[in-house]
């Protein structure tokens, strides 16, 4: 079994189910705690310490919630489709709860990436909501979740609904160059990203480094309600093998 | 700091009600995610003890 060194151990222990669930219950505590303190910490710095914009005044604020809560959805979209395509390919079990348990999350960061949006549109626009291309895309990423989330629930088969809501999810990676582009393909009212990995962000340092805090929180958050919705498939669908009946009868 | 005043920081300089909604809604999307599966959790792990048992008595 020589040639199979180039990958590491634990990439094939992902693919058990009990060694998924042990290894995250090992990592939960330590990763809720940071995340907790990261979001005060960059809740509590966004609100009081940052400086307000010097044009759209304290609704810029508005920026520490939507800016991460839009990475994160688009960031836990292509996560669910890497989990759908792994789980198609090589029908590992694991890969199709991961593909369940990101959908309900990844749709409530689209949704608050475009409720925190329109709030912020109606001081800085006049309007709530436009028909532009970055809102457009970004609605459609959040129907693509509850498209999968839909199949996820109404198809009975477990196997046959991780396989349906694959398809879709790498359908629908198509959207995202779309989202992220769309700011520079077509007119918006949309700011550009503020993120860049080639450039320097355009606003000043007190400004942006509460939103990288928060970014980082928000990734953290994900990971951390990922790995608990993950465990509960995991705990669902094992329900009937030996390790999870010790589990219950140790508790 | 950014304020002088508590009032002054519930105010937002007049953009108090579009900010405080933002945030609002933010936790409560945050507070939902962590707290929905620790309780579809209880709720599995109860159901599945209570199923052991039944199995173990028939």
């Amino acid at each position: 079994m020589a040639e199979k060194k180039w990958l590491p151990r634990w990439f094939f222990q992902l693919a058990s189910p009990r060694w998924c669930y042990q290894i995250t219950g090992r990592l939960l505590p330590g990763l809720l705690l940071l995340t907790l303190l990261l979001l005060a910490v960059g809740t509590v710095w966004s609100l009081l310490f940052a400086p307000a914009d010097y044009q759209q005044g304290n609704s810029f604020r508005i920026i520490y919630l939507h800016v991460p809560s839009a990475i994160v959805a688009q960031s836990a979209y292509l996560l669910m489709a890497l989990a759908g395509a792994i789980g198609l390919i090589w029908r590992i079990k694991v890969a199709d709860m991961v593909l369940k348990s990101t959908a309900p999350i990844g749709a409530s960061m689209a949704l608050l990436a475009l409720v925190t949006g329109a709030i912020w549109g109606k001081p800085t626009w006049g309007s709530w909501w436009v028909w532009d291309a970055r809102l457009t895309s970004m609605l459609i990423l959040l129907f693509l979740y509850l498209g999968v989330m839909a199949l996820n629930s109404a198809i009975e088969n477990e196997s046959t609904a991780a396989r349906a809501a694959a398809i879709l999810a790498l359908v629908g990676v198509v959207n995202i160059p779309i989202i992220k582009y769309s700011v520079e393909w077509w007119n918006t009212l949309h700011q550009p990203a503020t993120f860049k990995l080639t450039e320097k962000p355009a606003m000043p340092a007190e400004m942006w480094l509460p939103l990288l805090v928060m970014v980082i929180a928000f990734y953290g958050f994900f990971v951390v309600s990922l790995m608990q919705r993950l465990r509960n498939e995991i705990l669902w669908r094992e329900r009937r093998t030996g390790w999870v009946r010790e589990l219950l009868n140790k508790q | 700091m950014s304020f002088n005043s508590f009032s002054e920081f519930l105010a937002m300089g007049g953009h108090g009600l579009y900010v405080w909604l933002s945030y609002g809604l933010g936790v409560g999307v945050i507070a939902a995610n962590l707290i929905l599966p620790r309780l579809s959790r209880n709720r599995l792990l109860a159901e599945q003890k209570r199923r052991l048992r039944r199995e173990e008595n028939a």
